[in-house]
């Protein structure tokens, strides 16, 4: 069957070019790779190599064409036997088809309405936190050993389950977070790696693709900086790139966020960093309860999870339900005090500022209404909307920058879908926009404050 | 001359005492104040942080003196130097004011970063010290591009990148490395192996503990110093100098030293025993060594030595003094110096 050739692209922006010269007449016996023409574009030369084998049957279009379009019929070449006049009645075999041809001949859908439109994103789905039977005993725990025990238990459930990082085995973690996990589980399980972020991060993913559940300490997060490749281009995408083949069941945790005194390079808020990539599961739990049922989630989670810890938080007890597997919903955020006149939304040491004000604010018999985000990403947008459908009024909390930061996500969000409830512009707390000072008076003032949660309550309560 | 040390490495040769060339009468003294200067001056940043004067990480360079010490001495003016976190013997070796470096330590007004880079974060255009970095390894390939820099001008600078044992594991330190070779720049690379890596002991942490050897597959010579022995650490750092100052690329530098005091202020310190830090401490301190020497080869005698122990004491003090009673940074600094 005779046999088409057609103008090729040289990149993948090209949509024509000019036939510049044959370097074979018709008639002329080519083989495949023989150089059978020269294009070019304003960019580039190209030659035409021949794919097949056989006799240049006709030439379709003549050398110094300018502005052949890409997969334009050039040539046509015959196979042993063919004659040029089979050219005319022949069904071409190498007749062209576009991807958009292809999927209406398989009746993939085009997307709403016929347009070439992308479809609404799955909303989030998440259950709800379980019941905790009457009559639980309820521990006080320090986040610290909250998320000591939630490694361990999965450790013990799951021997896929290693923890890996600096100074997490023998000298017990740097902020003591894995501390006897060494003892029970062993120098297998529990290991010292060098300092080596980029190098640690990939090969937990690669462990993770081979099916291991690597849980990755990053001393704090600034270090994964480092890594940061390895987290959004392998960790992320892996999954999505493999058509769902492959994916990486991994938790990267680790202190998070601003940390006493230690200045610009050791004291900063990832949260917005990880919230922005597609394929990563950000939580960041404010109490020992949370950050217990949460990172057992992440560890089962088959997804990579970034579980931004706090260093300041790792000592604050709470109380933690004594169950043999408390497990939360990851996704899914939890209203920790309620009220009608104006929500706040914080996370992580946030809370803690959200907390205080709101008990402040009780005060001047403003009801504020506390959310905890606990998950970052996916964001739990229904309970957010549900509380401003009521209070018509938001504060979010973020040490993090403002710009681009999750606050902003938010009031974004309250926006779309919540425009006509609200009685006041979103406000936002957040760090000042600047790198974290060492002074002790200038990093207060870096700091978000409880009394600018404070402050901010009223003006959107007009008070 | 013992090494400080017993390399765990069985390749690794004793660095050669015998060859280490006897200093001038001005050198030993010399050597001997800066390297009193920076142990006073850190027992005396210990004490303030004890008395919370000092916030943050605070990372004590007690037990390696000599190296910054011996190195500074091979430099001329213009030379650059460029560090990590455990940084204030840098900067007093390099000149820098210590009640400027006092003052940023305890978050001041008059501290070389006007308080907002504390500890780690310390420089000075004037004394060529580039930093004061908190990333391990980070400053690696920042120094790699001051080298860069030198050879752009064509000037006769060298650039010293002091990095330690465990930064030595960071991938961008290969990256700069091969550049640096590639490329010919002019740069030291200077190990300070003090044999752990907050608590990691080197044989956990490197596949390939004689430091020295790590930039055989990028062509750059390297050499084991006994980072403990002033003299030692000059006669290397000259001839690394030479190398470097000829054009022909860069050179590592391994110094072998020891820290007494733990990683930062909070460290258990149950990775080694109090034992070893001792013998150390006893056998192969830089400053007793040099105190000795000086006395032996009577470059002067106890009354003299102790009008320099008197000298330093009185500077330290005028420098914790300062440092106490300079103002915070005025608010408006909230804002400065993020964009220029
Ligand atoms: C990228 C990065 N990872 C981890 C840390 C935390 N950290 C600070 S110092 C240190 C140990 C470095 O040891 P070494 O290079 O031997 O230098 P030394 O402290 O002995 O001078 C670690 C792990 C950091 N600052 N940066
Ligand atoms: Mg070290």
């Amino acid at each position: 069957m005779p046999i088409e050739v057609l103008m090729p692209a040289l990149s993948p922006t090209m949509e024509k070019g000019n036939l510049s010269k044959w370097l074979k007449k018709e008639g002329d016996s080519v083989k495949s790779g023989d150089i059978i023409a020269e294009i070019e574009t304003d960019k580039a030369t190209m030659e035409v190599e021949a794919a097949d084998e056989g006799t240049l049957g006709k030439i379709l279009i003549p050398a110094g064409t300018a502005d052949v379009a890409v997969n334009t019929p050039i040539a046509v070449i015959l196979s042993e036997g063919e004659k040029a006049s089979d050219i005319k009645n022949a069904k071409l075999a190498a007749s062209f088809e576009t991807p958009a041809e292809a999927s209406a001949k398989a009746g993939v859908s085009k997307g709403e309405g016929g347009q070439s439109k992308a479809p609404d994103a799955p909303a989030p789905q998440a259950a709800a936190d379980p019941d905790i039977p009457d009559g639980t005993e309820m521990m006080s725990m320090t986040m610290r050993e909250a998320l000591r025990d939630a490694m361990a238990e999965e450790m013990r459930r799951d021997t896929d389950v290693f923890v890996m990082g600096e100074e997490v085995a023998e000298y017990q973690g740097a902020y003591k977070v894995t501390q006897g996990l060494l003892q029970e589980f062993g120098g297998k399980r529990v290991i010292d790696t060098p300092i080596t972020e980029h190098g640690f991060a990939g090969l937990g993913v690669g462990a993770a693709l081979a099916g291991l559940k690597p849980i990755v300490e990053f001393m704090t997060f600034n270090f994964a900086m480092q890594a940061m490749d390895q987290l959004i281009n392998s960790a992320a995408k892996t999954l999505y790139m493999s058509g769902g083949q492959m994916g990486c069941s991994i938790v990267f945790r680790g202190p998070n966020g601003v940390a006493a005194r230690v200045a610009a390079q050791h004291s900063q808020d990832y949260s917005a960093w990880f919230s922005h990539i597609p394929g990563l599961k950000v939580i960041a739990p404010s109490n020992a309860a949370d950050a217990k049922g949460l990172l057992k989630a992440a560890i089962r989670d088959p997804n990579p999870v970034i579980f931004l810890e706090n260093e300041i938080l790792y000592g604050h007890s709470s109380p933690v339900p004594k169950l043999d597997d408390f497990v939360l919903p990851i996704g899914k955020a939890k209203i920790v005090r309620a009220g009608n006149d104006v929500t706040i939304v914080a996370w992580s040491m946030g809370m803690d500022y959200a907390l205080k004000a709101a008990e402040e604010l009780s005060k001047d018999g403003i009801a504020a209404e506390v959310i905890d985000l606990r998950t970052l990403k996916p964001m739990d947008t229904d309970t957010i909307i549900a509380s401003v459908q009521k209070t018509g009024r938001a504060v979010t909390v973020e040490e993090g920058w403002a710009q681009s930061g999750v606050g902003a996500e938010i009031a974004a969000r309250i926006m779309e879908k919540a425009f006509d409830y609200l009685d006041a512009p979103v406000a936002r707390v957040s760090g000042k926009d600047v790198p974290m000072p060492y002074a002790a008076n200038l990093e207060k003032l870096a700091l978000p404050s409880v009394a600018e949660v404070v402050a901010a309550a009223k003006a959107v309560c007009y008070r | 001359m013992a090494v400080a040390q017993k390399n765990p490495n069985a390749n690794a040769k004793e660095p050669a005492s015998l060859a280490v060339p006897d200093f001038s009468k001005e050198q030993d003294l010399s050597a001997y104040r800066s390297m009193l200067t920076i142990r006073r001056f850190e027992e005396k940043a210990g004490q303030m942080y004890g008395m919370g004067l000092i916030g943050g990480f605070c990372h004590l360079y007690i037990g390696q003196e000599a190296v910054v010490v011996g190195m500074q001495m091979v430099l001329k003016d213009g030379d650059q130097v460029i560090t990590g976190y455990r940084d204030h013997g840098h900067m007093l070796a390099c000149g820098m004011d210590a009640k400027g470096v006092m003052a940023e330590l305890t978050g001041r007004a008059h501290g070389y970063s006007k308080g907002k880079g504390g500890s780690m974060h310390m420089f000075s255009v004037d004394k060529g010290f580039f930093g004061g970095h908190g990333i391990v390894g980070a400053q690696v390939p920042i120094g790699t591009g001051l080298a860069f820099a030198n050879q752009y001008r064509g000037n006769d600078r060298i650039t010293l990148t002091y990095f330690g044992d465990g930064a030595a594991n960071q991938g961008q330190v290969y990256e700069s490395f091969n550049m640096a070779s590639l490329w010919k720049l002019p740069v030291i690379y200077v190990i300070e192996n003090n044999r752990y890596a907050m608590g990691t002991e080197i044989t956990r942490a490197s596949a390939e503990v004689n430091l020295s050897r790590r930039g055989l597959s990028f062509n750059i010579p390297g050499e084991q110093v006994d980072g403990m022995d002033v003299r030692a650490v000059k006669a290397a750092g000259d001839k690394a100098a030479a190398w470097c100052r000829a054009g022909k690329g860069p050179f590592i530098l391994e110094m072998l030293t020891y820290r007494y005091r733990g990683h930062s202020m909070s460290d258990p310190a149950k990775y080694r025993t109090r034992e070893e830090v001792d013998k150390v401490r006893t056998m192969h301190d830089p400053i007793d060594m040099a105190r000795h020497r000086i006395l032996e080869k009577k470059f002067a005698n106890e009354d003299g030595l102790k009008k320099i122990d008197a000298a330093v004491r009185d500077l330290i003090n005028d420098a914790a003094e300062f440092a106490t009673h300079d103002p915070e940074p005025d608010v408006s600094e909230l804002y400065t110096d993020i964009y220029r």
